[in-house]
């Protein structure tokens, strides 16, 4: 057991807010979450903060922890230096409700302007077959859970003027899902490009280093997008294989 | 106080409340009938327990054990739940789940697959085969991510982070609800003729839990005020496997995935005491050899399954035990290993148990034993429902999922609740349209009633001095751990609820700090009355049950006994007062009953 000190952002932005301190007793195996809880219990039960699974499944409880974006639930007080003062603030990416909350809505809007999942239809057995190997990559994708940290991580989505052209790794990620699902029929090249501007993305990997899910954000999903962008916009051999032969113009982005 | 046309008004035909599982699967069947439909949820969006959920979830649909059918999994979830099920939800539980999982297909969720390319299953507590589609541990968030990625497009409105306070109501029948706006902290009255409860358990009135703030039993809560019953509220599941140390993670779910793998408990002393706890009633299906249990891991069809797998009420109680008998673990649990299977089939399999342990407990369970102890985890009890289409006594409230009762009787398969989630969630939608067609005029909302609850809650924040709820929840959370926990007994029950009456009046004086603008202190303060309430029914149902069937353990009275199956505890509020009673269980239809008593043979070879 040992005394810490943090200093937490509070207020809201009509009235403004600024770093208060509070120190606690903490214990054996606490996270920042842990400690946040506490100084609710004991100096400032209006403290806002959100949480639901205390284990890194839900991604509700992201905010910036000395400076990084991290999920509280997972960042054990252990990885502190001794007497180090931990200084916790909401999110710098998108608009502050109040102390550690953040109106994170705009990820939503993006979302739901993704066209929904278009399958074929199933085997005359009723069935719907894939094989593992061609859902891994799916799958790693799929592990998202919206925490919202590489949104917050990328500098594109951080300026409010790019912000407006580019839906964020996050839906990145999950354009991806979509276009490597072995059951969608839906080609969703133009989309990546025109409605969430993926040549807007400058691969500087910080999206990929912030996620809790270890999903490579870049390497897996952005990139491979933007390789096929590239393909059938602006190469012309493409272009004019798929004038030629429209009814193979649907060509999955294929698994490695 | 300010009159009703300056309070924010939203209209639906149908308001869902909670976004989980069972809620937003009810509300894509109403917006697919054409139906406005309203979502309101205490978190945002994808957050709700759902989320968590790891193992998977349970169909008969006979990808990797073709002699599964949805006879032997109503069998299976009867013998579980101990013959206090309701005999029709546990067969349309079975018969609808294979469909409601294949579906989940059209709308883009990616199980993982068989050798041939179907939804792979694994075995689980209770299941006769292996019977849970799933995603490696992390099937919850499968399932959540389908329906809300599917949900957004079919026409709903999702207000998120809309906390609903009570019900409206016009002689009896719904006509709404009031609800508050957490970033605002500005109240929303929504007229709407039918509300369809999805709010899950009550959970987070034990201190040891695998549950989140949002568990406060805020349906139960709302439910009984407006006149509906609680059934079988004695029925609270203790999972046998959470973690236990550090203490900040205590309760925190290790999946029975684990076990399904192969995992295996032992105590201080190294041995796998699972084989001294084999009830009468498994004996027959459950290996009582290390030998066997481990043909049977390695696919052996004629081996018989090991006895960690027994049901969660059994497994629990045995962890107990050994703690009780001075063999538990350094920590007071007792061992789990899956250490003897491959580093890289671990990894696959139990990907986020992998990354729980290591990151916050700092073991690598490919290497190491977890140390693991009982943790409650579900309320098998909840808001009484009929069973084919979920409507609750009160005209056009219905429930559906961790929230309603009925489908598990004395005690949850695991796996069970994710498929009780899409089968009831999407019969509510049903039912709501039925009732809706059926409904003449619309019921209306009155001043009257807005007035008083809003008044109820203001007065958190408008009184000069009050207790912190913080220390409230606190203290109720011990009073559970001490007199309702894991084994019970008459007399710590009765100082129990003694204790909780006191608990109402200091929860009644609480004092919220600041302002309404997202105040998780105002917030508790909401939530505690609902707790209480919720835990108040849990302990007199557990009064009145004298015997010790499935989840509920009574001291003082050791075994089953024939009274106790003639009956389900129902509960209802009269003049404010909890009243638990008996409510005699109907005879069951005779083909149900001869199938859940049919041997297994004649299941497989459908000769029943
Ligand atoms: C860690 C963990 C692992 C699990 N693993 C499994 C598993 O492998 N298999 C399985 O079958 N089951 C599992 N379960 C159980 C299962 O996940 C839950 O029982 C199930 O998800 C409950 O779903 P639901 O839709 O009923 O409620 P939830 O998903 O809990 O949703 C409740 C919703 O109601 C909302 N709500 C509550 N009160 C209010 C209010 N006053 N106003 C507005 N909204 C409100 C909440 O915000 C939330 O959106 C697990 C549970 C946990 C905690
Ligand atoms: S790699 Fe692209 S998406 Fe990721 S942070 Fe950099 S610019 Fe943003
Ligand atoms: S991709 Fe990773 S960082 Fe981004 S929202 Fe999903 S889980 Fe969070
Ligand atoms: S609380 Fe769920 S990820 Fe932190």
């Amino acid at each position: 057991m040992s005394e810490r000190t943090f200093r937490i952002w509070r207020g809201n932005p009509q009235d403004g807010g600024d770093f208060v301190e509070y120190t606690i007793d903490v214990q054996t195996g606490m996270v920042v979450l842990d400690c946040i809880h506490e100084i609710q219990k004991q100096h400032a039960p209006d403290l806002a903060c959100r949480w639901n699974c205390k284990a890194g499944k839900c991604g509700s409880c992201s905010m910036e922890i000395n400076g990084k974006p991290a999920l509280s639930c997972m960042t054990r007080m252990n990885t502190f230096e001794e007497g180090e003062t931990i200084t916790v603030q909401p999110l710098k990416t998108f608009p502050v409700i109040r102390d550690l909350t953040n109106d994170v809505s705009w990820n939503y809007q993006q979302n739901k302007r993704i066209r929904p999942f278009a399958p074929r239809p199933r085997d005359p057995d009723g069935e719907h077959r894939m094989m593992q190997e061609d859902v891994d990559r799916v799958q790693e994708f799929r592990k998202c859970i919206e925490c919202f940290l590489c949104q917050d991580m990328c500098h594109i989505l951080r300026d409010r003027e790019t912000q407006q052209n580019f839906a964020g790794p996050r839906f990145m990620v999950r354009l991806a899902s979509l276009d490597m699902h072995p059951l969608d029929t839906d080609d969703r090249i133009q989309e990546v490009r025109d409605e969430s501007g993926s040549g807007l993305c400058n691969i500087t990997r910080c999206c990929t280093e912030a996620c809790p899910e270890h999903i490579n954000i870049t390497d897996n999903a952005i990139i491979p997008l933007k390789e096929r962008v590239v393909d059938r916009f602006y190469d012309p051999l493409m272009w004019l294989m798929r004038k030629l032969k429209p009814g193979n113009s649907r060509e999955k982005t294929t698994v490695e | 106080m300010i009159h009703l046309d300056e309070i924010q008004t939203i209209e639906h035909d149908v308001l869902v409340v909670g976004a989980g599982g069972a809620g937003l699967r009810a509300a894509i069947e109403t917006s697919n009938l054409g139906l406005s439909t309203g979502v309101i949820t205490k978190s945002l969006l994808g957050k709700a327990h759902t989320v968590m959920a790891e193992g998977g979830m349970a169909a008969a649909l006979g990808n990797v054990d073709s002699r599964d059918n949805w006879k032997i999994h109503f069998r299976d979830t009867m013998r579980g739940g101990k013959f206090l099920n309701q005999w029709e939800m546990a067969a349309i539980h079975a018969k609808e789940a294979p469909d409601r999982v294949r579906e989940l297909e059209d709308w883009g969720a990616v199980f993982d697959r068989t050798r041939t390319g179907l939804i792979n299953q694994r075995n689980f507590g209770g299941h006769r085969y292996p019977r849970l589609a799933h995603v490696g541990d992390r099937t919850g968030l499968e399932l959540i991510r389908t329906l809300q990625d599917h949900g957004i497009h079919q026409g709903m409105h999702v207000h998120m982070e809309c906390i609903g306070i009570d019900l409206l109501q016009d002689g009896g029948k719904i006509s709404g609800m009031l609800a508050y706006w957490r970033e605002t902290g500005r109240f929303v009255v929504f007229r709407a003729p039918v509300v369809i409860f999805a709010t899950g358990g009550a959970g987070k009135a034990w201190r040891v839990t695998s549950n989140s703030w949002e568990y406060s039993g805020d349906g139960y809560g709302m439910a009984a005020r407006a006149g509906a019953e609680l059934m079988d509220m004695e029925f609270t599941q203790f999972h046998p496997t959470g973690m236990v140390w550090p203490p900040s993670v205590r309760g925190t779910l290790v999946t029975e995935g684990v076990r399904g793998e192969g995992g295996i408990l032992t105590n201080s002393k190294g041995v796998r005491f699972m084989f001294d706890n084999i009830p009468e009633r498994f004996a027959s299906e459950t290996a009582d050899t290390k030998e066997e249990a481990q043909l049977w891991l390695d696919g052996d069809r004629e081996a018989r399954r090991p006895p960690e797998l027994l049901t969660r009420d059994v497994v629990a109680r045995a962890i107990m035990r050994e703690v009780k008998a001075g063999r538990g673990s350094e920590h007071g649990g007792a061992y789990l290993d899956i250490s003897h299977r491959d580093s890289d089939f671990v990894k696959r399999k139990l990907p986020s148990m992998y990354h729980q342990f290591k990151e916050l407990a700092e073991v690598d369970i490919t290497a190491q034993q977890m140390e693991v102890g009982p943790t409650l985890h579900y309320y098998m009890g909840g808001i009484r429902v009929d069973a084919e289409s979920q409507m609750t006594n009160v005209p056009g409230l219905f429930a559906a999922g961790e929230c309603g009762t009925g489908l598990h009787g004395a005690n949850r398969l695991g796996g069970n609740s994710l498929s009780d989630l899409i089968v009831f969630g999407a019969r509510a939608g049903l039912g709501a349209k039925a009732y809706l067609d059926k409904l003449s005029g619309t019921p209306a909302v009155q001043q009257e009633q807005v007035h008083e609850q809003m008044r109820s809650v203001i007065d958190f924040l408008n009184r000069e001095d009050g207790e912190n709820p913080y220390v409230v929840v606190d203290d109720l959370q011990t009073t559970m751990e001490q007199h309702v926990g894991i084994v019970r007994d008459g007399t710590e029950l009765e100082e129990g609820i003694e204790k909780l009456q006191k608990l109402k009046e200091r929860a009644a004086a609480v004092k919220a700090h600041a302002t309404s603008q997202y105040n998780p202190g105002w917030n508790t303060c909401i939530d505690l009355r609902n707790m209480i309430l919720s835990a108040e029914a849990t302990a007199r149902c557990a009064l009145q049950r004298e015997e010790s069937r499935g989840a509920h353990t009574r001291l003082d009275f050791e075994g089953e006994r024939e009274e106790g199956l003639t009956f389900n505890s129902v509960v209802k509020l009269v003049d404010g007062q909890i009243e638990a009673r008996k409510e005699m269980r109907p005879t069951p239809p005779e083909e149900l009953a001869k199938i859940a008593n049919a041997s297994l043979e004649d299941l497989e070879g459908s000769r029943v």
